[in-house]
């Protein structure tokens, strides 16, 4: 059977969920490599999770100094692999993954197909552009396609694999590496990550402040749920960067999406309109986020969202 | 003198109907096209990267690869402040995938003298594939610092920070190098009179594959690694039920009667 590599997303004690969805998304293509990069013993660390979710073979790209080089370590051990062994590789989109994707497929002269939402035992993938209002099959060329996998789009459906662990020796540093100078852990709390969360709580310019996000969050916290902000609420500083929906931000797709003070522009709702159901809370009838809206309501968020966590308590 | 090529694109509007023909490119005709606002971004990186190193007397040439038109998008990039601006575009490259508009890139950049940094934004808002930095960085075999929010130079030293859901990340890299920017850079600067004018009559270099020593043959649509093999409309979303007019706490039961019939309680 043919092998296809997938890129291990950890943070060098635990497998990133994304992995399971990269797992089940590249199981159609061959047999899953799962390819570890990171300091001595992290993949002994991973071994089990990554068996359980799939992998039948694991591979330790192991080195001391991984932490302070970016992505050219990944790069360079999927290179290795797939040169040595032609197949297709799989990585999460996201600014990191793009840029391994880009440098694989210049290596490796093969295709490369960003955002993907699905792959297909023909090696075809499917991708939803303009802002998800077109779905579109898409082929790929080359020994080696390299797919990055929208975070999300994929349901994990483990099938657990031998887990056989091989070891690869990295390159070291070229004038080509990027060094890590500083780093600092985003602090996530215990919300789910926000492109893989079931529920959504999404706030948008009608929150009216910095501590009414506490609102978001509450309402996230009682539905088990993560809070993702608009462009607006990034840039009036009243939230992180990281938590941006849509066409310069993430692209979410959770069972259930809710608004709050969300006008619905375009530049949004390209990064959520697949959501399946979509409850919306907007004290102006005309915002257009109430065309999309399975539920909406027209009223005052700061009275109906802290009566909404009220209710939602008492009927737990 | 060093150079700051930044690279911009000519892109359908965010807030225009998108539809594809009938072979699965992008419909450009009937789409209202813009400079992509994440390479203002850029160029804002590059004209600050410019003003704050006057010693070191960078210029900054803003580059596209596109059908004829794709030049008001250099002509923005030269209001904003670009020193010079290429424009290459030769029929022979319509359609080409990701390698191949890459490739291309390279090759028109190779006839700049003394490149010392590649500016792109991101991801484009039309293709939105995020990969061309990466690609590029290969091409020439240079480090990238990509999806960065701030950059700095010092020296043969460049320096940024790009966060992510993961964290915040220092980053440093030798010159020469490429970064990209996201839209958390410090916000483009409007054009002025004087610009506007001055982009007008300026003289935008063009050239062709031949000029830039690329072989049709490695480029455009027959050509790509990638093809779109289908493409079908999702369906609109159509409006549900609203509510209006009720007190917050009826409101706030109707939503949580929906949500327990949704089974989400």
């Amino acid at each position: 059977m043919s092998t296809v590599y997938v890129l291990v997303e950890h943070d060098g004690s635990q497998v990133a969920p994304v992995t399971a969805e990269l797992i089940t998304a590249a199981r159609p293509l061959g047999a899953v490599t799962a390819v570890v990069v990171g300091i001595p013993g992290v993949t002994d660390t991973l071994k089990a999770a990554l068996a359980e979710a799939g992998a039948e073979v694991i591979v330790a790209a192991e080195s001391a100094d991984t932490h302070r080089r970016y992505l050219l370590p990944q790069v360079d051990a999927l290179h290795a692999l797939a040169a040595h062994n032609p197949g297709p590789i799989v990585v999460a989109a996201g600014a990191a993954g793009n840029e391994i994707a880009g440098r694989l497929a210049a290596r490796l002269a093969s295709g490369v197909l960003c955002d993907v939402v699905g792959i297909n035992a023909d090696r075809t993938a499917s991708q939803s552009v303009f802002g998800d209002q077109v779905q579109v099959a898409a082929a790929v060329g080359g020994a080696c396609p390299i797919y990055t996998l929208r975070p999300g789009a994929v349901e994990p459906a483990p099938v657990a694999g031998a887990g056989a662990v091989t070891t690869l020796e990295l390159p070291g540093v070229t004038a080509k590496d990027v060094a890590v100078t500083g780093f600092s852990l985003a602090r996530r709390g215990k919300r789910p990550d926000l492109t893989t969360a079931k529920v959504v709580i999404a706030a948008g310019r009608g929150i009216g402040s910095q501590e009414n996000m506490a609102l978001a969050e509450e309402l996230a916290d009682a539905l088990g749920g993560a809070v993702g902000v608009t462009r607006d609420i990034v840039d009036l500083d009243y939230y992180d960067g990281a938590y941006q929906i849509g066409q310069t931000g993430v692209t979410v797709a959770p069972d259930l999406y809710i608004g709050l003070g969300v006008s619905g522009a375009i530049q949004h709702t390209s990064g959520m309109q697949t959501a399946k159901k979509i409850v919306v809370i907007n004290n102006d009838d005309d915002a257009p986020i109430f065309q999309i809206a399975d539920l909406g309501v027209v009223g005052d968020l700061h009275e109906v969202v802290p009566a909404l966590i009220a209710e939602i308590n008492s009927r737990k | 003198m060093p150079a700051i090529v930044v690279l911009v694109k000519h892109v359908p509007d965010t807030w225009s109907r998108k539809t594809l023909e009938a072979d699965h490119t992008l419909d450009r005709d009937n789409v209202d096209s813009v400079i992509d606002e994440i390479n203002e971004f850029a160029m804002e990186q590059a004209l600050q990267l410019r003003d704050d190193n006057p010693d070191a007397g960078y210029r900054v040439i803003a580059l596209t690869m596109g059908p004829a038109g794709a030049d008001e998008t250099l002509r923005k990039a030269l209001a904003m402040g670009a020193d010079d601006a290429v424009h290459l575009t030769d029929d022979a490259l319509a359609g080409s995938d990701l390698l191949g508009t890459t490739w291309a890139l390279t090759n028109a950049i190779n006839t700049i003298d003394d490149v010392a940094l590649i500016v792109t934004g991101n991801a484009s808002s039309d293709g939105a594939m995020g990969a061309l930095p990466g690609i590029l960085a290969e091409y020439r075999q240079l480090p990238a610092l990509t999806g960065v929010r701030s950059v700095k130079l010092q020296g043969t030293i460049v320096t940024g920070v790009r966060e992510t859901a993961e964290g915040r990340y220092e980053l440093s890299a030798q010159l020469p190098a490429i970064i990209s920017v996201t839209d958390k850079a410090p916000k483009p600067r409007f054009p002025n009179f004087k610009g506007l004018m001055a982009a007008k009559k300026f003289e935008i270099t063009v050239l062709d594959t031949a000029a830039i020593g690329v072989d049709p043959g490695q480029v455009g649509l027959a050509h790509a690694a990638t093809a779109v093999t289908g493409a079908t409309q999702r369906p609109e979303r159509t409006a549900g039920d609203v509510i209006g007019g009720a007190d917050a706490p009826v409101a706030a039961g109707k939503i949580a009667d929906y949500l327990a019939e949704e089974k989400f309680l």
